[in-house]
């Protein structure tokens, strides 16, 4: 059923590699406006399921559309534009400086001019505190900082859907936190729509709208819903991963 | 195959707007590939030249004409030397470095990051290398022929004959052909060099090994296609009396 709020829908997905399937049959759907968090143990598949929303690997089975789109070759270019991604390992160009990097997406897609651009990119590198870093390598910051960068740069062209890879794992609490913040205001503003990939419980009770929880061992999505719901939901494994600090299962 | 297709495609958009080209990754690729590689292609080519003209000189001594060591010379290392040589620094130096820069930025993900922000790796990486290399391999062509022919003039005049009877005869057995036809071998050579290595990279795996074998594969690759291309052009030329 296609709804309005429905922004990134999954119905009886297969997740995984070539003919390898590591999720399977997966039924959930991520809400315009709302901050959605994938969970499950080191493995799981969390990031199968992100590359497969990203467009990057096609769903082995089922359908995953995104605002009422499949990935196809016609709805690439449409869809892209609406997405923008963090992978877990950052993925910064490392030829480029940090502001490069930013700036790369608005240089290829955006009219702004070279002034505006740059405008454009210092303030992106500002809202994750990197100011100071523009001139910078990637080979010459931190892992966290790192990530930092490449969160302003998938925000570069303003997306309706923000996808995070594990954005605060090695990041120290109070840049996390400070993370979760920005990662709040762009929702309460810009009404960004995220998919989060994270470990953190700190994190997923502070920004967390709604959740899934993957295990590996049953190979599927074993509980969805709020994170209170979650706590107490009456999956084993799900109430152990919140009793137990959401460290690695 | 797909590969293949897309470079296709990519180069169809680079023909059709130039202006599109990430012209600052060319010049740069087009630096390393060309001047940084001066030394040892002018290097090789003057030994070559000089080993060349020894051996043959030591065959020709034997019926007084050493001066046509000059034309052998000219013959081979326009038509068929010259590039050939040259391709191989290049596939070594190179078509490796394309395959090892694109396969480690696939292992961190970046090629995936450039597919979600809606460029296509090939057209974004592939591209100003693949023109690149294409535009280098001519210099580098002849910088290698000139240094063989310094190499061989070298052993000419220690034989007794004068530069400027060489020099002579290198311009009488040379046309303008032979030499056209090299450095249009030279040009396609680069061009499959950089695609193999480009492609080798884009299909590396996610090992811990995956950018040391990608980068072997786009050695012997370029070295199969410059071979296998020699091959063909040969037979072809036969064919038609070239
Ligand atoms: N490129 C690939 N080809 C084939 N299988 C893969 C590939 N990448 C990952 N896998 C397999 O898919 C499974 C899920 O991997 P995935 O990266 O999605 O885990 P994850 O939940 O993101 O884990 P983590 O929290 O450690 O990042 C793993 O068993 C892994 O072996
Ligand atoms: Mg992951």
């Amino acid at each position: 059923m296609e709804s309005v709020t429905d922004i990134i829908e999954l119905s009886h997905v297969d997740a995984g590699y070539g003919r390898q399937v590591v999720l399977r049959d997966l039924n959930f759907s991520v809400r315009r406006g709302e901050i959605f968090v994938m969970l499950g143990g080191s493995g799981c598949g969390k990031s199968t399921v992100l590359k497969h929303m990203i467009g990057l690997n096609p769903v082995l089975g089922g359908r995953l559309a995104i605002d009422g789109l499949e990935w196809t070759a016609k709805t690439r270019q449409t869809l892209t534009r609406k997405i923008g991604v963090m992978f877990q390992s950052g993925a910064l160009f490392g030829s480029m400086t940090c502001l490069e990097n930013v700036m790369l997406p608005l240089e290829e897609f955006s009219g702004l001019s070279r002034a505006g651009r740059i405008g454009k990119a210092m303030e992106l590198l500002a809202a994750v505190e990197l100011e100071d870093a523009a001139e910078k390598l990637p080979g010459e910051i931190s892992g966290g900082m790192r990530k930092r960068a490449a969160i302003a740069r998938a925000m570069a062209l303003d997306p309706e859907i923000l996808f995070l890879d594990e954005p605060s794992a090695g990041l120290d609490p109070i840049t996390a936190s400070a993370l979760d913040d920005l990662v709040l205001r762009l929702r309460d503003e810009r009404s960004t729509t995220f998919v989060v990939v994270t470990h953190e419980l700190p994190s997923i009770r502070k920004i967390a709208d709604r959740a899934v929880m993957f295990d590996k061992a049953r190979g599927g999505a074993v509980a969805i819903g709020g994170v209170r719901e979650l706590e107490e939901s009456e999956d084993e494994f799900t109430r152990r991963f919140f009793a137990r600090g959401g460290g690695k299962i | 195959m797909r590969y293949l297709g897309e470079v296709f495609v990519a180069l169809c958009g680079f023909v059709l707007r130039p202006w599109k080209l990430r012209w600052k990754d060319c010049a740069l690729a087009f630096e390393r590939a060309s001047f940084d590689a001066l030394p040892v292609v002018s290097g090789i080519g003057f030994l070559l030249g000089l080993i060349l003209a020894f051996q043959s000189a030591a065959a020709l001594r034997m019926f007084g004409v050493e001066v046509y060591v000059a034309d052998l010379l000219a013959i081979g290392l326009f038509r068929e030397l010259g590039p050939i040589v040259t391709a191989i620094v290049l596939a070594g130096r190179s078509g490796s470095a394309f395959a090892a820069e694109i396969g480690t930025m696939k292992v961190d993900e970046e090629l995936d990051a450039l597919s979600t922000m809606g460029l296509s790796p090939v057209g974004f990486l592939a591209v100003p290398k693949i023109v690149a290399a294409t535009a280098a391999m001519p210099v580098l062509t002849i910088f290698a022929e000139l240094a063989g022919l310094a190499g061989g003039a070298l052993v000419l005049e220690l034989l007794g004959v004068p530069v400027a009877a060489f020099w002579r005869h290198v311009v009488s057995s040379a046309g303008a052909f032979a030499i056209a036809f090299g450095l249009a071998k030279a040009t396609l050579f680069g061009f499959l060099v950089a695609i193999v290595g480009c492609g080798a990279g884009i299909s590396t795996r996610n090992t811990s090994d995956g950018v040391g074998v990608a980068a072997t594969s786009a050695v012997i690759g370029g070295i199969v296609a410059i071979a296998v291309s020699d091959g063909i052009l040969a037979v072809l030329c036969w064919i038609w009396n070239l």
